[in-house]
């Protein structure tokens, strides 16, 4: 055994083997640093996604490559150095093309795990929807291009018996990606084939003819956080205190799919107070149609896929003085937001030409001055408008509306919790 | 060249990877599938990753690109000086539209980063030839040669040195009458630690653009136990708007050799590498002839200089067109034959560099100082300069200036003197050290340019690029071209430089198209900061300099480019451009 030393990370004094990977001896001391691409078994580290970044003897860098050392000083929650880390798990979402509510790996997937733990309900980035096109090559995998982060993990660590690697980087820049050398992965056992989808962190690399034993919702990070959250301190209140009166909400469905409505209604019988606090005007609850008075609250749903939904978005800001970005469509664009990597052409023709369930010679698309007129891509809410406020989920968790509502109407503190917290 | 393996060592196999690849390149215009099978089956790799090596370099194609592959330079300097109208002129006389080859197959027309010729603009590469000062004429001209079959060898252009100023009464440091030998024999009688003693008194700096002090790196190989060990010279000189080590190496390849071999004689080393980037190919030849020179004189191979015991060799590795091969772990990679990955900071170069082995890489300018400084003697050296910032410097100088050229300036000159010199018209702003450096305003003309100061707050520490950009310049445009540059040269292995750079750039263009709100600058700043605080190496760490620099500076400029109609509640939106390709197809 090697020597033993002392360190501080965040002031706390540490003992621990010199030469240590910093990332390890931080865990075993229950101090959360978040990572992605580091795999403990993988020498030397990797240090390709960065989520790691600390600061290290007063300079920024990830803790997985780092060894500790004699009186080393390491900071972890500092605001910045938090505020940084949370940046790059969010520039990995704008990166790739991930949409968790259709992805097999929801709930097992390490990124959205990170997203979790960080507590990130928008990415600041613009989504870049890359084209990606899926690998379905491979005779034992389908490589899932949108979600791979590049973290290098499989490329350093699968091998076919030959010694020969089986995926490995291909270009350069924003062009990077994964390939798989298909004689190389015909190879590979089946143990060796699942413990390159087990490695994956995200959804990249899926076996074919697999299925995931547990059901969504009970899946690794579904319910419990890693961290020890007592000393999180709770979500700062910002609302209006005012004398309790009556509120008034406007609720509208844009591009969605009214599923966000739908878990409102979710809370059942608290349904019942809420008649008593709030009066809803234009909204698909009430049915009406036109703005009657000024609200304190817009609740939208969908993002923006045609003209007319802009419009509407920003009559509802032009109204309401609290916008609430409600769900995944409005908060980025969501699964509509699919179609963002394909030409709309191709869009329009497989929708209204080439679609199955079409009746036979019944095949226009809709062009005509009284419709509304589809836009170049799907656009999330805050790209038209200044959104207040974003609830992460699809749909979100009811509990998790309610005390968003509650919190901005009446000013109280609230935390969501960890379990209602999702991007499924 | 004398074969001569030091030390009975050999290098491994897959180091030739590259040169086996450029044959392929250069010999069939394109990589087949076929070829990167065969060479996995030589290096005994997975096809993926011959592959993964191919397709990081951009001079290296999986498709073909005609008999001849010309190579735009899309520079900012070159868009300046014409490049629009070049690339239509190229497009129209050839048949290849950008980034393709013709039907015929026999022009592929491409663009590329800076190649090093920014003193004369537009200039491109046929089949890796230079060819400078292009207008509508000239091209004209170069494609009907062309398609008559002319050589692009026997017609390219030879490219001037430019050299436009040198310190006066015979100081010149660099550009002087060197006779090869003469700073080996020297060296020789001041043993390793009198060589050593000599960087450390003339205060020699890394001047790839890092000032890492000289002696510090070579005393730290010479201290490892290890060998063999090896010299690397970093001749890829990628930073937009630097041609300074294409004028040293055209004009001075012996001082650069000589430089070389008295590291290998200084730390122990048996071998030299020169990783020359793959733009200057044509600076091939040159180079070669020297280095057979220097054997034909006994100035390398076995007891070379007559030091018994010592014995030195010096290839030359071609790069294939990567950036980020500049940084000094990601040119290692490279010469090992691999994509050109900057390495974690697990272990230095000198620790750990080329094959795991005790390594110094320094730059051209900075070999050719070691040899000059040791021939003239430090006295003579220390005279050059300011105290504390002690010789002379290399700038390229290039942009909206009569005099574009290369300039050895004494260490210590104003920005004001040097703009003087290159009689730049109407200056407004100059880029420092290239696109990763600093942007300086006309208004901090009398800042000096020096090595003193470490953060560069007051003096102007230069890399070697300066770009001088007149008021009627449009930066955004400026910024967004730097911007596409970083996207296009990251490794790719890192998320903050891959995916911010490419952010970046998103957002210039909101910002260029008038639609970008004050919360957007403050965005980029502090996503500059982040992608500075995290990236692995230099180049997503610098990439955001410039502009956070910019934003500063030029404040008034950018509040003007913004929204300013913005209500803090509705941003603009341009619903003629969002519902444009919709029209277009129904139409």
């Amino acid at each position: 055994m090697s020597k033993l030393i002392n360190l501080t990370i965040d002031g706390k004094k540490i003992l621990a083997e010199e030469n240590k990977n910093l990332m390890l001896v931080a865990r075993e001391n229950g101090i959360f640093i978040p990572s992605l691409c580091y795999y403990e078994h993988i020498e030397p580290p990797l240090g390709s996604c960065r989520v790691c970044t600390c600061n290290i003897n007063g300079k920024n860098g990830p803790a997985c490559t780092e060894k500790v050392s004699v009186g080393m000083e390491v900071q972890v929650n500092k605001e910045d150095l938090r505020d940084i880390r949370k940046a790059l798990v969010e520039m990995m979402f704008a990166e790739g093309n991930h949409i968790c509510p259709a992805c097999e790996k929801s709930g097992h997937c390490d990124l959205q795990h990170m997203g979790y733990e960080l507590g990130i309900s928008s990415i600041r980035f613009p989504h870049l929807f890359k084209d990606r096109v899926i690998d379905y090559n491979p005779s034992r995998i389908v490589m899932e291009h949108n979600r791979c982060i590049k973290c290098l993990r499989c490329v350093v660590d699968v091998h076919s018996k030959d010694g020969k690697r089986v995926f490995n980087y291909l270009n350069r820049g924003n062009e990077t990606y994964v390939g798989v050398d298909y004689v190389e992965e015909a190879k590979l056992t089946d143990d060796e084939i699942m413990n390159a989808m087990k490695i994956c962190p995200t959804g990249a690399i899926i076996v074919r003819g697999v299925s995931m034993s547990e059901p969504f919702g009970d899946r690794k990070y579904d319910q419990e956080s890693v961290q020890d959250l007592r000393h999180t301190e709770k979500k700062e209140t910002s609302g209006h205190p005012k004398i309790l009166e009556k509120k008034i909400i406007a609720t509208v469905s844009l591009a969605g799919c009214f599923g966000c409505h739908m878990s409102l209604l979710d809370i059942d019988t608290d349904l019942l107070d809420v008649i008593e606090l709030v009066s809803f005007d234009k909204s698909p609850l009430t049915d009406i149609k036109t703005f009657s008075h000024r609200c304190h609250i817009g609740l939208i749903e969908g993002g923006c896929c045609n003209s007319e939904n802009i419009e509407t978005l920003k009559l509802f800001r032009e109204h309401c003085d609290i916008l609430v970005a409600m769900g995944e469509c409005a908060v980025w664009g969501g699964l509509p937001a699919m179609r963002n990597s394909i030409p709309l052409s191709e869009c329009l023709e497989e929708a209204y030409l080439n679609c199955v369930t079409n009746e036979p010679s019944n095949n226009i698309i809709p062009y005509h001055e009284d419709l509304p007129k589809i836009l170049d891509k799907v656009y999330g809410c805050n790209e038209i408008v200044k959104i207040d406020y974003f609830i992460p989920g699809c749909p979100p968790d009811a509990n998790h509306i309610w005390k968003v509502v509650k919190n901005l109407l009446w000013g109280e503190e609230f935390s969501v919790l960890y379990s209602e917290f999702k991007y499924d | 060249m004398a074969e001569i393996k030091t030390k009975d060592f050999n290098e491994p196999d897959r180091t030739q990877m590259l040169d086996r690849l450029w044959e392929i390149q250069l010999k069939y215009g394109q990589i087949t599938d076929t070829d990167i099978l065969k060479l996995s089956e030589m290096y005994n790799l997975s096809g993926i990753e011959v592959e993964g090596v191919a397709s990081f370099y951009h001079f290296f194609h999986r498709k073909p690109t005609g008999k001849f592959t010309i190579y735009l330079n899309n520079s900012i300097v070159s868009q300046h000086k014409g490049y629009t109208r070049i690339l239509e002129t190229f497009e129209r006389e050839t048949g290849a539209v950008l980034g393709s080859v013709d039907r015929s197959g026999m022009f592929g027309l491409f663009s590329t980063p800076c190649i090093g010729l920014s003193d004369q603009e537009p200039s491109a590469l046929i089949n890796f030839y230079p060819f400078t000062n292009l207008n509508a004429m000239k091209v004209k001209d170069i494609i009907n040669k062309l398609k008559n079959n002319a050589n692009p060898k026997s017609i390219c252009d030879s490219p001037p040195d430019n050299i436009r100023y040198t310190p006066t009464e015979n100081k010149s440091v660099f550009f002087r009458n060197f006779i090869p030998g003469t700073a080996l024999a020297k060296a020789s009688e001041m043993k390793p630690n009198g060589v050593l003693d000599a960087l450390r008194v003339s205060e020699l700096a890394g001047r790839g653009g890092a000032y890492y002090p000289t002696w510090k790196k070579w005393i730290a190989a010479k201290g490892q136990p290890s060998s063999p060990k090896f010299v690397v010279c970093n001749a890829d000189e990628g930073e937009p708007g630097t041609f300074k080590d294409r004028v040293l190496m055209n004009s001075q390849p012996a001082s650069l050799i000589e430089g070389m071999i008295i590291c290998g004689f200084t730390i122990g080393a048996g071998l030299g590498i020169i990783y020359l980037r793959g733009e200057y190919r044509w600076l091939k030849a040159k180079l070669e002839d020297t280095i057979t020179e220097y054997h034909n004189l006994g100035l390398l191979g076995k007891n070379c200089g007559q030091i018994r015991g010592f014995h030195f060799d010096i290839r030359i590795q071609m790069g294939a067109g990567s950036y980020v091969c500049g940084e000094e772990t990601a040119l290692l990679e490279s010469l090992e034959g691999k994509r050109g990955e900057p390495r974690t900071k697990w272990y230095f170069p000198v620790e750990k560099g080329y094959l795991q082995q005790p390594t110094v890489v320094n730059n051209v300018e900075t070999f050719c100082a070691v040899s000059n400084i040791i021939d003239l003697g430090t006295e003579h050296y220390l005279k050059l300069g300011i105290p504390g910032s002690p010789g002379t410097k290399l700038i390229s100088v290039s942009g909206d200036c009569k005099l574009p050229g290369i300039y050895e300036i004494e260490w210590g000159m104003t920005v004001a003197e040097l703009l003087e010199l290159c009689e730049a018209d109407d200056p407004y702003y100059m880029q420092v050290s290239g696109p990763s450096g600093e942007c300086i305003s006309i208004k901090e003309k009398f800042r000096r340019i020096s090595m003193l100061d470490l953060l560069a707050r007051k003096d102007i520490r230069c890399g070697g690029s300066f770009m001088i950009f007149n008021s009627q310049r449009d930066l955004v445009k400026v910024l967004m071209n730097f911007a596409e540059f970083f996207k296009q040269e990251s490794c790719g292995i890192c998320t903050p430089c891959r995916a911010g750079n490419f952010i970046i750039h998103r957002k210039l263009e909101r910002l260029d198209s008038g639609m970008a709100i004050d919360e957007d600058l403050i965005e980029l700043k502090t996503w500059g900061n982040i992608m500075r605080a995290a990236s692995r190496c230099g180049l997503g760490k610098t990439a955001t300099n410039s502009l956070t620099i910019a934003m500063e500076k030029f404040h008034p400029y950018f509040s003007d480019k913004l929204d300013k109609e913005f209500n803090g509640q509705s941003m603009k939106f341009d619903m003629e451009a969002a519902t444009r390709e919709y029209e277009i197809y129904k139409k």
